[in-house]
């Protein structure tokens, strides 16, 4: 087979990268749009942007959601971790089949779905023991329970590839088991679990169905006020929040990637080093 | 047990208690298990029953709005199966059924004719441009839902960046109408769950042995027939992983067609919000979240079942 790639292969490529990246580059574009009505351009002006600052609500919103990112991610990446560890690790234990599968069925679950019957639990524990209120901490429990899903699979697929014989030597060397995790595992496997944290920050900072099912009055989230606002048609200082969103993930994205690819032509140079220092 | 530890050696208090927990049955791991378990089972699969149960249940003014689940009162006094008999009664539940499947089974095979041939793109570039392309992939995953949907608004607009711009090249003389239609709402669909197509099919092409191909095409085979006969094969478990990955959201999505599909599109995903929000129907609301659970349990295991077989090849 030859490498070149045919022109229908590229052509699609082209096609669709336009296609994921048109609708975003429009919206950066019409931010800066000094037309009220955020469609018809009107020559450029950066006026929304200090709107946002000065928006109460928004930054509340924005408050909140930064909150339950935080916790829910902290709790979802421990939980995440071990999960992903003991999947990995003990084939076969009573119950493996029901924990793989409500590891991986939160993923696909329609948000109405897993939002419904979380409400319906809460109302129900509230019911019996007084507890919990619907707000910041039935949003995070909500939240822990959907990403930490996401951290598994990320951790399991980390936890498989993982060269065991580095265990096993320290543990021949007689470090205990939990030494041995400590010192060796968990800084091999550091920045699986930062990318699991990171994923499960953001999807927590961008639910919007299971936060407004699980959610109570005093605690709007960023989401639920950019939703509430959305659907009455386009608005232009929502075009400057999504701009802002989307340059820090993009930093973001383009900054790690640099980053990764530098430790990866790093850790090759290395490995040649090794190999030509042992002839 | 424990006399005979303190005869041999006098341990420290810590792994005689530990001692004593292994011979109990309660070692290292179960406790390691036991704290995912136990959340997931709590949270993810216990309210499934309360669900079930409030599917039962009868509407009533108070606060929460359905009939006691426990209690001496909890017992339906109606007939059992009233909710139930209700979903097949009225059309407006069918109808949204239908509706959402069929919104969900044409985008999923619209996103595998788009991301098929980018995800083989991508498996076969340099490995310098492939990291590239996968991060231009990635990114929009990481990017907002919401804003991503939201950015579809202002183009497909009466006035909107699409409408202006087929008006400028002359295609159309007067605007579309194309937000708040059904167009919109497959727009919506496709775009957004694009990503989760592409990234499982590039995983299992990325990791296709090339040299299958360059025997087939010494001994005559066409590149076509070959992509045909040897590729797709090949990569199924992507293409199922893919497509669960789409259809099964896709088939409760909310937002889309909440922001794109107008007032009239009715998909199942929004009839539980409804029913739950604005009639307060919360046992309606269980009933139907429970008939699409119904709807798609085969999917799901279908997913599970590649899910832990590419899983188990990886270890």
């Amino acid at each position: 087979m030859s490498n070149r790639l045919s022109w229908f292969i590229i052509l699609m490529l082209v096609v669709g990268f336009i296609f994921l990246y048109g609708p975003m580059v429009s919206v950066v574009i019409y931010s800066f749009n000094d037309n009220k009505l955020a469609t018809l351009w009107g020559g450029f002006s950066t006026r929304w942007y200090p709107a946002l600052l000065a928006n109460d609500q928004m930054l509340r919103a924005a408050k909140h959601s930064l909150i339950i990112g935080v916790v829910s991610a902290t709790f979802a990446t421990t939980f995440g971790t071990i999960a992903g560890y003991v999947l990995a690790r003990y084939r076969k234990f009573r119950g493996r089949t029901l924990f793989s599968g409500m590891v991986t069925a939160p993923l696909v679950m329609p948000e109405v779905i897993t939002g419904l019957s979380l409400l319906l639990l809460f109302v129900a524990m509230k019911d019996l023991f007084g507890w919990p209120n619907r707000g910041l901490m039935t949003v995070i429990l909500a939240h822990i329970t959907f990403t930490l899903s996401y951290v598994t699979i990320v951790m399991q697929s980390r936890f498989t590839t993982l060269d065991i014989s580095l265990e096993e030597a320290a543990l021949d060397l007689g470090a205990r088991p939990l030494k041995v995790f400590m010192v060796i595992t968990l800084p091999i496997v550091a920045p699986a679990i930062i990318s699991g944290w990171l994923l499960s920050f953001t999807i927590s900072l961008d639910d919007l169905v299971i936060t407004s099912y699980t959610n109570g009055p005093g605690s709007t989230t960023l989401p639920q006020v950019i939703f509430s606002a959305v659907r009455l048609g386009v608005n232009p200082s929502i075009n400057a929040l999504a701009t802002i969103i989307i340059a820090v993930v993009a930093f973001g994205v383009v900054t790690s990637h640099i980053l990764m690819t530098r430790a990866e032509r790093r850790r090759q140079r290395d490995i040649q080093m090794a190999l030509q220092s042992n002839k | 047990m424990a006399a005979e530890t303190v005869d041999h050696s006098p341990l420290p208090l810590g792994r005689q208690i530990q001692h004593i927990l292994v011979k109990l049955g309660f070692r290292p791991r179960t406790a390691v298990i036991f704290v995912p378990y136990f959340w997931l089972t709590l949270f993810f699969l216990v309210p499934f029953f309360f669900v079930l149960k409030i599917s039962f249940a009868q509407t009533i003014i108070a606060q929460p709005p359905y009939t006691p689940l426990f209690g001496p009162d909890s017992v339906p006094t109606h007939e059992l199966l009233d909710n139930f008999r209700r979903l097949f009664q009225d059309t407006i539940y069918f109808d949204a059924y239908l509706t959402s499947l069929q919104l969900a089974a044409i985008s999923t095979v619209i996103c595998l004719l788009i991301g098929y041939p980018m995800a083989y793109g991508i498996a076969r570039c340099a490995p310098s441009t492939r990291s590239l392309l996968l991060m231009a992939i990635i990114l929009p995953f990481w990017t907002s839902f919401l804003i991503r949907v939201y950015a579809w608004m202002g183009i497909l607009n009466t006035n909107g960046v699409l409408n202006n711009f087929l008006l400028w090249l002359g295609v159309i003389d007067a605007p579309l109408n194309l937000l708040y239609t059904p167009l919109a709402m497959y727009i919506g669909v496709v775009y957004s769950y694009l990503p989760f197509m592409i990234l499982p099919l590039y995983a299992n092409l990325e990791k296709m042995d090339v040299s299958l191909l360059e025997a087939a095409a010494d001994l005559g085979c066409r590149p076509i027939k070959a992509f045909f006969v040897i590729t797709v094969p090949l990569s199924f478990p992507g293409i199922v992983a893919g497509s669960m990955l789409v259809f099964i959201p896709a088939v409760g999505e909310y937002v889309i067609p909440e922001l794109l599909g107008g007032p009239n599109a009715l998909m199942i995903g929004r009839v539980v919000w409804n029913e739950f929000a604005q009639n307060r129907d919360w046992p309606m609301a269980s009933v139907v979240a429970i008939a699409v659970l119904a709807l798609l349990v085969v999917p799901i295991m279908f997913f599970q079942y590649y899910q832990n077989k590419s899983q188990e090849r990886a270890a």
